[in-house]
């Protein structure tokens, strides 16, 4: 009598912590001025893609907003506690358990039209020639895979890096790459699809983009990587939850990469196939 | 009326006690007022060119020459077996305690991390209570930009001002009785990713402030500020043509490959200096008989060497400049093209002494990259670049007369290519703690690392929703059973004297050297040891409640008493594997240390602490 009163009780307060649980909101880590990705009035995809899955879940979102700085990031915010998800972390990414894959993207060549350029292959003998725009990247022993690839054939001259990071007072600092080139300053740029797409709808000159070949150069240089949502390593529960939840959405996901310009491989995700992982 | 007048004869004393305290050098009486040049015991052919500390502590090195060497001393061989602590106090910050106190008079002054609050104590009152507290309130956004914990380096005293710097890029000078506000000064900007760690070294009627941010590709930069308003004097980039850097016809540097015209554009592919890093985040030191400051520079942007084929000047150099007009007189490359993250902004010591048997002006930098370099500060040339951390083999030694290192091609690195067993790590044969020059036994007092890493395979990285494959760097302890070292290098000779082993952890404090022929120097786990500053033996040693990353130092109490102060407090670069965030299952994380230290949290939980010893 006693214990099954006592399990009863156990019960009810199980049931209580759960049902908190699921009142709880979500606690997002994200970069408060970062488009296409995030900023602090929510207006970036995966602003809009962690509120659908949220809402999948039950929860509302609450944003803990942290300029994303470098290798500690992750440690910072997520590992930190001050937080329970990211948006967008590398599908193979170490550091956090990562969902299945919600896009899978590439980087891009990115022109004016009135250049008339044909840029196909990191292998055109025409980037001899043109001032070329990559974003850089100071902290880590390795670089973004364009700022690889023209080191890597002795481009240095035609190379123009800006940093990723660049001016954090002015909105979306990645943005001044592709401005570069909408402007005339670049004859070309090697950017992140997501970014190029996003901002070359917004500039007034027309924009041409490809997708950058090989998809993975010499000796091995990958272009395209998948994104996934990222949670702390011990929060198993929490990942097959958003896993199911990405699931439910895949269409709906699909769309809004597509109304903010992302180029998308295998990019028949409403079939329910799933991007791959590497 | 009556207590004005008491006042002036008060400031007349103070003025007259100064005066009869130099000991004739030219210049500001208040520095030698702050020591002596006249060290008992001093070994005859050595020449301290700036007083040293004597009772009060008012640069960060304790002198303006960088010796932390002090006079005193009551505490001595005999007695430090009884040093027992006479103040503690905690900070309540969970961060890394890096830098020590200065004591002015009766005050004692220390800057916190990140929020950066100052903290004057009384000691003229039992148990050192708090006077006043300065809170600067600095902009939150900069703890996002720092790359390594949200450390500070400590203030300097000079013309009634307590002096330091903010995470936020903010020069602030305070009075050091009020603890009033006297002036700030913005000197970077957080939004492009700098950040000041460094304490500032005030020389006459100028402040100089170096930026930190190497990480995030900003330019590394001196500035120069007006010590009674704040206001800019000039600065000085590190990258970039001559007239960003200062150079012009006073600069002759020793060696072919540090002259040139716009070497600081033309050793790096076209606009990679822009973001070219080769920042000051360590100690800046002064030579009163040539006027001329020293610093060393941190490493170049980006941090992967093959974006950037060339010399990329001025990153990891010593650059020596007119103090009044910002000029270079000579620089010197210690690393040209750097490969591995080494940064050179450790300390700079000037000292004259015999150099082969000839009296020389030396300035001598004992490297993050391994070796010893002694050079010539008035010409800058080389006289001797020696191994002082053995398992270093990124280089097999240098070439006294082109500067130039011998490099070891397998030791090279790209990405893509896994290098193996490179020794020192990135984060040295000794990081930016300074070590200590005794005049008394010649010896330079070295807090040493053998930690060593690999260039591994590739992993998935990101970057503000930009995804890349990264290279991933690891570390680990070098041979020989220990990590950490506390190397007693004889310098005339430029070979080791002797050294103290540290099994655990590399030596991540600073050293202080005493007339009293202790050397006092802490561990990441919390020991805080004194040991004889001829042979080494182990004399005294205490446990303190955190890893200390701080310098000690040494001061006379009002009570004319001898006391040894020092911080813990865990964090830091590699520190900061103590922090409960920072998990140890990855080996490659915080850029590779966790390799190296996985065991510290075993040994220490991070906490700011203020320790005062006295016998």
């Amino acid at each position: 009598m006693c214990s099954a009163s006592r399990i009863l009780a156990l019960i009810a307060s199980a049931g209580l912590s759960l049902a908190a649980l699921r009142a709880a909101d979500l606690r997002i880590c994200a970069d408060p001025n970062n488009l296409p990705f995030s900023n602090q009035q929510q207006q970036g995809f995966d602003n809009q893609i962690a509120k659908l899955i949220a809402a999948d879940l039950g929860k509302g979102v609450t944003y803990v907003w942290a300029p994303e700085r470098g290798e500690s990031f992750v440690r910072k915010t997520l590992l930190a506690r001050r937080c329970d998800v990211l948006m967008g972390v590398p599908s193979a990414y170490r550091d956090a358990l990562t969902s299945e894959p919600y896009y899978r993207s590439t980087y891009v060549f990115l022109w004016r039209r009135d250049r008339n350029l044909q840029i196909r292959s990191l292998n055109d003998p025409a980037l001899h020639k043109l001032r070329i725009g990559v974003h850089v990247v100071s902290d880590d022993a390795s670089n973004l895979p364009p700022a690889q690839a023209l080191a890597n054939r002795g481009l240095f001259r035609n190379m123009v890096p800006y940093s990723i990071y660049g001016d954090q007072s002015k909105p979306n600092p990645p943005a001044t790459l592709i401005d570069a080139v909408a402007q005339g300053k670049l004859d070309l740029a090697i950017a992140w699809g997501p970014l190029a797409g996003f901002f070359a709808q917004r500039e007034a000159a027309p924009l041409a983009m490809v997708p950058v070949s090989p998809q993975v150069d010499r000796p091995f240089l990958p272009f395209t990587f998948s994104l996934s949502i990222g949670v702390r390593p011990s929060d198993k529960n929490l990942l097959r939850s958003i896993n199911r939840a990405l699931e439910h959405h895949r269409n709906e996901i699909h769309k809004i990469l597509e109304s903010y310009g992302v180029p998308l491989l295998d990019a028949d995700l409403r079939a329910g196939n799933r991007p791959s992982r590497y | 009326m009556k207590r004005d007048s008491v006042l002036l004869l008060a400031v007349v004393l103070v003025a007259l006690v100064s005066l009869a305290g130099c000991s004739g050098m030219r210049g500001d009486p208040k520095l030698e007022a702050a020591g002596t040049q006249n060290v008992p015991g001093a070994q005859s052919d050595i020449h301290v060119v700036s007083p040293v500390s004597s009772g009060q502590w008012l640069t960060p090195e304790g002198d303006l020459a960088g010796t932390r060497f002090s006079t005193l001393d009551q505490i001595n061989t005999g007695n430090v077996k009884n040093l027992h602590v006479v103040n503690e106090m905690t900070t309540g910050i969970p961060h890394g305690h890096e830098g020590g106190p200065l004591v002015v008079n009766s005050t004692m002054y220390v800057v916190t991390p990140y929020p950066n609050i100052l903290i004057a104590l009384d000691l003229s009152q039992p148990h050192g209570p708090v006077k006043w507290k300065f809170d600067p309130h600095a902009d939150p956004r900069a703890v996002g930009v720092a790359c390594c914990d949200v450390v500070n380096r400590g203030a300097s005293y000079g013309d009634g001002k307590i002096v330091y710097t903010t995470l936020d890029d903010q020069t602030i000078a305070v009075d050091a009785n009020s603890g009033k506000e006297v002036w700030r000064t913005k000197v970077g900007d957080p939004n492009l990713g700098e950040t000041i760690t460094s304490a500032p070294l005030i020389v006459k009627n100028h402040v100089y402030v170096g930026n930190a941010g190497g990480e995030l590709g900003v330019r590394g930069k001196m500035v120069a500020l007006d010590l009674g308003s704040g206001k800019e004097v000039w600065r000085a980039y590190n990258t970039g043509p001559d007239k960003d850097v200062l150079i012009g016809s006073d600069f002759k540097p020793f060696y072919k490959k540090d002259q040139g015209k716009d070497l600081g554009a033309a050793t790096w592919p076209p606009d990679q200096w822009k973001l070219g890093g080769s920042t000051i985040w360590g100690w800046i030191t002064y030579d009163p008989e040539l006027n001329q400051i020293y610093y060393g520079t941190g490493n170049p942007g980006a941090w992967n060497p093959d974006l950037r084929p060339g010399d990329n000047k001025w990153s990891l150099s010593v650059i020596a400049r007119d103090p009044d007009t910002g000029q270079a007189k000579w620089a010197y490359q210690f690393t040209p093209h750097d490969e591995w993250d080494y940064d050179e902004i450790m300390e700079n010591i000037a000292v004259d002494m015999n150099w082969h048997g000839q009296p020389r002006k030396l300035l001598i930098h004992p490297a993050r990259n391994g070796f010893v370099f002694v050079l010539d500060r008035q010409s800058g040339e080389l006289l001797s670049a020696e191994i002082f951390e053995k398992s270093t083999n990124w280089a097999s030694g240098y070439d006294l007369h082109t500067g130039l290192p011998h490099k070891v091609p397998e030791k090279a690195t790209h990405q893509g290519k896994i290098t193996e067993n490179i020794c020192p790590s990135s984060t040295g044969g000794k990081e930016f703690v300074p070590s200590s020059l005794s005049p008394r036994t010649g010896l330079l007092y070295i807090p040493a690392h053998n930690t060593c890493m690999n260039y591994q395979a590739l992993q998935a990285n990101y970057i503000s929703g930009t995804p890349y494959l990264g290279a991933s760097v690891k570390m680990f302890p070098g041979p020989g059973g220990f990590q950490g070292e506390l190397v007693a290098w004889d310098v005339k000779n430029a070979k080791p004297a002797w050294s103290v082993k540290e099994e655990k952890f590399p030596v991540y404090s600073g050293v202080l050297s005493t007339a009293g022929d202790v050397v006092f120097y802490g561990t990441m786990d919390g020991w805080f040891k004194a040991v004889d500053a001829r042979t080494g033996a182990p004399l005294w040693q205490y446990k303190t409640a955190s890893g200390i990353i701080g310098n000690p130092m040494t001061f006379t109490g009002p009570d004319g008493k001898q006391y040894v102060a020092v911080y813990a407090g865990i964090g830091g670069w590699m520190g900061a594997v103590a922090f409960p965030s920072l998990s140890t299952d990855d080996p490659y994380a915080a850029l590779g240390v966790v390799g190296a230290m996985k065991e510290i949290k075993n040994y220490s939980a991070p906490g700011g602490m203020l320790y005062v010893f006295g016998l």
